[in-house]
């Protein structure tokens, strides 16, 4: 004991408190999982409010030019287009071509982007890359062809380098009277554009045909501006499609008029877009609201500075109401209320203590601010774009859909106008702005949550919540191998005692590579995991199927591909011999530092997703303990563990997951079972690497818990 | 054939024709200064006005070094940089090739891209060439209050061979695009004129009209024959222009196809109040296009009115379409090369006006009118293609306009028949261009290099050192419909001390010069020789005898790209010596601490010292938990004695709390 004392007394103090922390590490996993439930719980109240960070965007400086003359030609497009939809019933091509004659009329540069609906497809080698452009799929029905509408204006004295989208989507299929006025709010600002001299950036106007989705024209937008195709376009289209109706209306179009360019035509480097939405909501609200959406793909969020601008705008100079995303159900929650409730209390108690300290807020606003929080997390965290803008992301474009719904309905002409004048002096205020902006974005956060659209946590804020919760990992990890190691050290010197049981274990040297064992059992359900994650693939190519009969093949091929890997290579229980008691901590320890990893490599990737995973995975991986050995003991605390790891394996199986949140979210008649499949296809379909992350560290690490509680010994 | 009361003028002019002979050798011997403006309407409502101020200078050698017109700035800058030939443009805006033309000799002489573009060819021998580049940056930096000197580093300007201009020689070309332009650049330009803006048609420059526009573009072009190798001894000419695109009325009518009526005054603000005393002719011009003038001229037919040209031509200053305010001094018809009627020009005399008699040239339509331009055999677009940060793509297309073919050198029915495209495109090294990666689309057809390429010449950028050059010369089928090149680069790393000094907004790269050489441009004045006194007429029709060398080709240029590369986080310095700092503070704490420790005496005293402690519970249990953290076994103090050390400490932190809190309370109110 003295040699062992003497090493000890000569070890540096940062390897003391490493020793320290892993003999506790029970403690010190409880006390940093409760603390980071804390800190997330109290991430609301530690919300700053958001200023504009860039000084030249100015946001406000000038005043609005729209006057009553764009507004009432905008009207009068919107009174055409509604006229039109009233004629017939598929309207599509003559509303572009309305749009375009009026786009003409103001001297704007004018084309039209065919684009073809795309089938999103799981691609799983080119998972985080967009789709090859070389693919072209010939087995095409003409039908779907949409018709999106360009209009260039040319900044008189600028220089053409850069460029401001303005994004109008419609559906030109069944155009309603809120998506004409949304076009309205397009033109009107695109008139009083094209006659204004303070232009430094050219302005797109695209009047985005959105029949397929509001996302898909875009995107095929920016795909064809980007990486436009050279060759082969042309006969392709040619030769699939002679009868199409609507395409040869196009080409009349295209001949007859020849102020619309027959080409794609381009602005230089986008600086920001904004998409611009009406939607009548018919609600009681007794003003006109905007919402703001600006979660892009994988959890990518424009620069704040633009949420900023709109936000000081649309509060400050035109009055509206501004919201962001919230889930509603949490607005009853109790615990939250109770939650909000100690908050409050707290702060009074500080306040009372020192005027200055001023971290408590009211439970209504700690309550919205939470379920604002928690759409937040949850849309960055699905990695599905929340509206057009998402497209813009891949492209590293700063933009954010607007979504106007006014108070009144728009069918009356007073109101009309009155919301056309707000909604347009709005965008131009933004667009002003953001052509004052000698740089790119770059000066405000990019990682960051809403907890309201003038609060925002930034990432040196949340992040902490995160670390709190991956920080037991390791030292669970490292306090459970060396506790096994040292049971084996004093079971082999029991054992050395007796000769006969040193025939069972040749080569004492051997033992230290005991993990390699459960190192291997990892590795093949590993190895498995990332075999199903690509099983959707091919499932979704057979031709028959509802969702439900796709994820019950898919189970039933997980399981079965699980069965085949562990008669091929071996199952986790194969090696279990009566020397080795500690196997499953082994197995544990390594699960727990595969989960580790994982779990930083996909927090670079999408945070928001690491941290809800983090949430699951973390205290179920930590309680992990043989279901036999609590049995066994019948002692109330291993009662107690065997029925919160029998629950929380529970929990955290991913479809029953999904199903407890949407039951949750949206109420329990809402669930079938399908619903799990097409959520899944959502997720591979949007690129979304939360997807990935389910599949490929959640899966595995769940069946390795439930391999653990299954242990025989 | 001219009007009845001019015959005074017109016989002033004959007898100049006669004398010109003799009258030659007098005027060479003269320094000269020639004022003139063109206007033009526009398709797009909008009126062209085109400054053209001429200075001539006679040859040293017969009329040595003092001047009484010619700027002595510039007549210095010739001598002692050997320049043979310069351009210099300051240009805010772009030109709409599209709709303000790209076929005729203004737009592809005065139509540049935006921000500075230098380009100048030297009368010394090759390895002294970058040395006179580089002073002639300086001089003409301070001359025009312009950074003009950034184009001195090597990085900069390239030395085009032939796909700039086909008179090659020791030629530097250079542009910032970044450069913008304002009225400091126009001073020191109207300073060269011998009136300044005090007097004549400079006269009409008013600052805020003329910045006002969607286009301006300030030129500065000296040809000399001073040096030896020259073989005509002209002496030296400088030709100031100043184009502008100018808006006339910004209310916008109900009707869109409804020509604004504008006059001198309402564009400019001003009127002109006769000419400049010391120019030898001052007259403004106004041009109908040829495509105007053909319309015009079917409308007529139409409405049943006689047709004959030169009647035509006589009366059409006022006719139902438009009316002029003031009846046109002369009449003159120049027929383009690419059109078979013919363009016109109202020409004014100016001397004829004083501040008495203002002259304010209107134009008023009747009646809603409409044509187009004459267009560039192809438009050409260029564009970046690909996203982030790594790689991308630049994308030339061209595509053909609706152009009159007949009237190209070769027969189009023939299947041989080529036009040929010359480009020339010059990128920062930063942009680091794979040229094997080039590749050519004809028709959206990908094409065999060696079928399109006639000629080549690549000088691959070099770090830091000297930016990559293109010249490209292609044949393309004359029937094509569009053409596309792509070629491929990767985005290179700067230098800490390269970048500017904020986040920035990306990096440009300059236009490309995209030029027809089977086209010329030029208008040709038929039967009609009093044209080449004057400068600007006799610049359009661009005789051999006035510019010593070929007629321009028809040159578009395509847009700046803005290139934005990987921009590094410049707090990282900052935290690299944080970083490093505390590593190294760390290594010599320790070493320090190993080095002076003795860990037997340590102990020793640290047990004295657990001797000597009072035992109560806190105590026991911090050192308990010390030990832990010693990773020591804890020993419990030997012999309780007591001591008043733990009360006294205790009273400390009590006092020091009670400081603390009474201090936050007073501070607090």
């Amino acid at each position: 004991m003295s040699g062992i004392e003497s090493i000890n007394a000569r070890r540096r103090p940062i390897v003391r408190l490493g020793v320290f922390l892993i003999s506790h590490s029970l403690i010190v996993s409880v006390i940093c999982c409760i603390a980071a439930i804390l800190a997330l719980l109290l991430l609301p109240v530690l919300a700053k409010s958001t200023y504009v960070s860039e000084n030249a965007l100015m946001p406000g400086s000038a005043n609005t030019m729209l006057s009553n003359q764009e507004v009432s030609e905008a009207d009068r497009l919107v009174k055409d287009v509604n006229a039109l939809s009233l004629e017939s019933v598929d309207a599509g091509i003559n509303i572009a071509k309305l749009i375009a004659r009026y786009m003409a009329d103001l001297g704007a540069e004018v084309c039209y982007h065919k684009f073809r609906r795309q089938q999103n497809q799981f691609n799983p080698l080119h998972f985080f890359l967009s789709t090859d452009p070389v693919v072209v799929q010939r087995n095409i029905s003409c039908s779907s062809f949409g018709v999106n509408t360009v209009g260039v204006i040319r900044a008189p004295r600028g220089d053409g380098k850069e460029a401001i989208v303005l994004v109008t989507p419609y559906n030109s299929s069944r155009i309603d009277a809120a998506e004409a006025s949304s076009l309205g709010i397009g033109y009107s600002i695109f008139s009083l554009l094209s006659q204004v001299t303070w232009l430094a950036k050219d302005i797109i106007w695209l009047a985005a045909d959105s029949r397929f989705g509001v996302y898909a024209p875009v995107a095929s937008w920016l795909k064809d501006y980007h990486t436009p195709l050279f060759s082969g376009l042309g006969q392709v289209n040619a030769g699939v499609c002679h009868e199409s109706n609507d395409l040869l209306k196009l080409k009349d179009a295209m001949v007859s008029d020849t102020n619309i360019s027959k080409i794609f035509t381009r602005a230089g480097t986008m600086a920001a877009a904004l998409v611009v939405k009406v939607v009548d909501r018919h609600n009681e609200a007794d003003e006109d609201t905007l919402s703001i959406f600006a979660e892009a793909s994988n959890g990518q969020m424009p620069n704040l500075d633009l949420i900023n601008i709109v936000n000081y705008l649309a509060v400050h100079r035109q009055g509206l109401r501004v919201k962001v995303e919230k889930f509603w159900s949490l607005l009853d929650s109790k615990f939250l209320n109770f939650v909000g409730e100690t908050v409050e209390l707290l702060g009074k108690v500080a306040k009372s203590l020192n005027p200055n300290w001023r971290f408590g807020m009211p439970v209504a606003e700690y309550v919205e601010g939470t379920a604002t929080l928690a759409s937040s997390l949850f849309n960055q965290a699905l990695g599905v774009p929340t509206g057009p803008h998402g497209a813009f992301r891949d492209y590293q474009v700063d933009a954010i859909t607007l979504e106007i719904s006014p108070k009144g309905s728009l069918k009356s002409m007073g109101q009309r106008i009155d919301f056309l004048m707000r909604g347009g002096r709005l965008v131009e205020a933004v667009v002003w702005s953001v052509n004052n902006l000698l740089e790119k974005f770059h000066q405000s956060f990019f990682l960051y949550l809403l907890t309201s659209p003038s609060k925002f946590v930034s990432v040196g804020i949340y992040m902490i919540a995160f670390a709190l919760l991956i920080a037991p990992l390791p030292i669970v990890a490292a306090s459970l191998c060396s506790d096994a190691n040292r049971r084996d050290s004093s079971l082999s010197k029991e054992g050395s005692s007796q000769p006969h049981a040193s025939a069972d274990e040749p080569n004492p040297t051997l033992k230290s590579w005991r993990w390699l064992h459960a190192a291997k059992s990892v590795f093949v359900i590993h190895f498995w995991s990332s075999l199903v994650t690509l099983l959707p693939h091919f499932i979704s190519k057979m031709p028959s199927g509802t969702s439900a009969s796709s994820l019950l093949i898919w189970l039933s091929l997980c399981i079965l591909s699980l069965f085949l890997l562990y008669t091929i290579l071996g199952s986790p229980f194969s090696h279990i011999t009566t020397s080795r008691p500690q196997e499953w901590a082994i197995l544990k320890s390594v699960t727990v530092s595969a989960a580790f990893i994982g779990l930083c490599l996909m927090s670079v990737i999408n945070f928001a997703t690491a941290e809800i995973g983090a949430l699951l995975i973390v205290p179920m991986c930590l309680i992990a303990c043989p279901l036999k050995l609590d049995l066994q003991d019948w002692s109330f605390r291993a009662l107690i563990r065997a029925a919160s790891n029998l629950t929380l394996v529970l929990i955290a199986f991913p479809p029953a997951t999904f199903y407890l949140l949407k039951g949750g979210i949206e109420g329990s008649d809402s669930v079938s079972v399908g619903n799990f499949w097409n959520w899944l296809e959502t997720l591979w379909a949007w690129n979304s690497a939360t997807y990935l992350y389910i599949g490929m560290v959640h899966l595995p690490c769940w069946v390795l818990c439930l391999n653990i509680l299954l242990h025989p010994r | 054939m001219l009007l009845p009361r001019q015959t005074r003028l017109a016989l002033f002019l004959l007898s100049n024709l006669f004398f010109i002979p003799i009258a030659f050798s007098l005027v060479e011997e003269q320094e000269q200064f020639t004022e003139e403006l063109l206007l033009k309407p526009l398709p797009d409502r909008k009126v062209l006005s085109h400054f053209h101020f001429q200075s001539r200078a006679p040859p040293t050698a017969s009329y040595g070094h003092h001047h009484r017109l010619f700027p002595k700035a510039i007549y210095h800058l010739v001598h002692k940089y050997r320049i043979r030939e310069m351009e210099l443009s300051f240009t805010q805006g772009r030109w709409n090739y599209e709709r303000w033309g790209g076929f005729d000799p203004i737009s592809s002489n005065n139509a540049k891209p935006p921000g500075v573009e230098l380009w100048a060819v030297f009368d010394v021998p090759e390895h002294l060439v970058d040395a006179y580049w580089k002073n002639l940056t300086h001089t003409l930096s301070g001359l025009f209050c312009a950074s003009i000197n950034f184009l001195e580093s090597s990085t900069t300007y390239a030395a085009p061979e032939w796909g700039f201009r086909p008179f090659t020689g020791s030629l530097r070309y250079g542009s910032l695009p970044r450069e913008a332009v304002c009225t400091e650049n126009l001073t020191p330009w109207l300073k060269l004129l011998p009136c300044r803006d005090k007097a004549g048609l400079s006269a009409l420059l008013e600052r805020p009209s003329i910045y006002k526009g969607f286009y301006h573009s300030q030129q500065l072009h000296l040809t000399s024959a001073e040096f030896k190798s020259a073989e005509l001894d002209s002496g030296i000419i400088l030709e100031q222009t100043l184009t502008v695109v100018l808006q006339p009325g910004t209310k916008r009518t109900g009707l869109a196809y409804f020509q604004p009526s504008w006059s001198i005054s309402s564009i400019f603000g001003k009127q002109i109040t006769g000419k400049c005393v010391l120019a030898k002719s001052s007259s403004v011009f106004l041009q109908i296009e040829s495509d105007a003038v053909s319309e015009l001229k079917n409308l007529w037919k139409e409405n049943g009115m006689s047709v004959k040209s030169n009647e035509m031509s006589k009366n059409l200053w006022s006719n139902p379409y438009f009316e002029l305010s003031i009846a046109p001094d002369r009449v003159r018809e120049a027929s383009s090369f690419n059109s078979d009627s013919s363009s016109i020009f109202y020409e004014f005399f100016i001397q004829k006006y004083s501040r008495s008699e203002s002259f304010d040239l209107g134009l008023t339509w009747k009646s809603p009118f409409v044509w187009s331009c004459p267009k560039a055999p192809l438009h050409a677009t260029r564009f970046l293609m690909g996203s982030g940060n790594e790689r991308g793509s630049v994308a030339i297309t061209l595509r053909t306009t609706e152009l009159n073919w007949r009237l190209m050198d070769a027969d189009i029915s023939e299947e041989t028949c080529k036009l040929r495209v010359d480009i020339f495109q010059m990128v920062p090294w930063y942009v680091k261009v794979y040229y094997h990666t080039l590749l050519v689309f004809v028709d959206e057809k990908p094409q065999a290099l060696i079928d399109v390429v006639e000629r080549m010449h690549v000088s691959p950028s070099e770090d830091k050192v000297s930016p990559g050059l293109m010249e490209l010369a292609l044949k393309l089928p004359c029937r094509l419909n569009s053409a596309a090149l792509t070629i491929e680069f990767s985005k290179g790393f700067l230098h800490i001390d390269e970048y500017p000094p904020d986040a920035n907004q990306g990096f440009d790269i300059p236009s490309a010069v995209i030029s027809f050489p089977s086209f010329k441009t030029r208008l040709h004045f038929p039967n009609d020789d009093s044209v080449s006194y004057l400068p600007l007429l006799s610049k359009l029709q661009a005789s051999t005898f006035v510019c010593m060398q070929e007629r321009s080709p028809v040159l578009s240029y395509t847009e700046v790209l803005l290139v934005p590369l990987t921009t590094p986080d410049f707090s990282m310095p900052y935290n690299v010596i944080t970083i490093t700092c505390t590593v190294f503070a760390l290594y010599f704490g320790s070493l320090l601490n190993v080095l002076r420790r003795r860990v037997g005496e340590e102990e020793r005293i640290l047990k004295k010292k657990a001797a000597n402690k009072k035992t109560n519970r806190i105590s026991i249990l911090l050192s308990k938990f010390f030990a832990k953290l010693r990773g020591r076994p804890w020993e419990p103090p030997e012999s309780p004695v007591s001591s008043l050390s733990s009360p006294k400490l205790l009273l400390k932190v009590i006092v020091v709390a009670a400081v603390a809190a009474g201090w936050q309370y007073y501070s607090s109110k």
